[in-house]
């Protein structure tokens, strides 16, 4: 496979994906930290929008290691990793959609059927 | 696009890789020339995936939100007692260790396949397949327990009804795809030892393996923040 990527990391690619096992070993270990700190995050009982956002940092920071070096999308072409990343930004629109949606039917469970479910 | 770039100060501005994408897409040409046919497929598959997962999550926070009873505490539902001792959510950690462990493994594996290590390649995706069967088991156990105490698709004794039906679906549709997911390693698996992949020179097949298995784990990662942790 060849990648022909212009750019500064251009230099480091080699053909057909030929990285240091110690970078994989390495993103192991953060994913490992990582992981043990979100599941700190229920251990200690942090509450409130700490622990949110502590979560969805931990989330992104996971996810990103997964996909840019795991999945080799840090050495694809811009092309591509558009074409994956950007479809999915839509479905911000539909938890937007359903936010709505999920506060309309709390609120007339809450108020005309008593509060049950 | 009404207004095309005609002088040399406005390509200047626009950055190489961007440019390169408006060749990619705009010159009557195939957009992934460069890219493997089945690797571009895979990552189809997976942007696909990515909104049934997705439907899924959304469709738990739609239900989270609108349950008027209070949400059964994962934290509780999920404990464990060993030695005596109640650990909050410690199956579901270790099932994220194992996981995570099993995405290592299938990264060295694929770095192997492309030095064409036969040998270890296949080794590093047997244990890859070992950790996913694992992860299945341990799921497993905690269906099995849960349903035990009670928790259904429809009602559970900890709270909130909806619970239960967020919980077996988005669950089950996960270790389902973990389940295909180590079938795929093994069949891999045994071509790598075949020595399938050396008569043609391409282990191309082996990171596609790789990116399924990869996005199973990302998959793990947003069910255990928004799921179990949130």
């Amino acid at each position: 496979m060849k990648h022909e990527i212009p750019g500064s990391e251009a230099s480091l690619v080699h053909e057909g994906q030929h990285h240091p096992i110690s970078l994989y070993l390495k993103v192991w270990g953060y994913l490992f930290v990582l992981s043990a700190m979100s599941y700190m995050v229920d251990y200690m009982h942090v509450q409130g929008i700490v622990r949110w956002t502590l979560i969805i940092l931990f989330m992104l920071l996971k996810a990103g290691l997964i996909l840019s070096i795991f999945m080799h999308l840090a050495w694809e072409r811009l092309s591509l990793i558009y074409a994956i990343l950007v479809p999915p930004l839509v479905l911000l629109v539909l938890v937007r959609i359903m936010t709505i949606e999920a506060d309309y039917a709390f609120w007339t469970r809450a108020i005309f059927m008593g509060g049950g479910g | 696009m009404a207004h095309t770039v005609s002088d040399g100060r406005d390509r200047e501005i626009i950055t190489p890789a961007l440019r390169e994408i408006v060749a990619d897409w705009s010159a009557d040409q195939e957009v992934f020339r460069h890219t493997h046919w089945g690797k571009a497929m895979m990552w189809i598959f997976l942007l696909s995936d990515t909104f049934i997962f997705s439907c899924f999550l959304t469709g738990y926070m739609t239900m989270r939100a609108s349950a008027a009873e209070p949400w059964p505490n994962t934290a509780e539902v999920f404990a464990l007692t060993i030695g005596g001792q109640d650990i909050p959510l410690i199956l579901i950690a270790i099932m994220t260790f194992v996981l995570i462990s099993s995405s290592g493994t299938m990264a060295m594996a694929v770095n192997f396949g492309y030095r064409k290590d036969k040998r270890k390649t296949a080794i590093l995706m047997l244990l890859t397949a070992l950790f996913g069967a694992a992860f299945v088991g341990m799921q497993a156990f905690e269906w099995t327990k849960l349903i035990h105490e009670g928790v259904r698709p429809w009602s559970n004794p900890m709270g909130a009804p909806q619970f239960g039906a967020s919980f077996f679906m988005i669950t089950g549709f996960h270790g389902l795809h973990v389940t295909c997911g180590v079938i795929l390693l093994l069949i891999i698996a045994s071509k790598v030892a075949r020595g399938h992949y050396d008569r043609a020179g391409d282990y191309s097949a082996v990171e596609i393996a790789g990116l399924y298995w990869h996005f199973v784990d990302l998959v793990w990662v947003f069910i255990f923040a928004f799921f179990y942790l949130w």
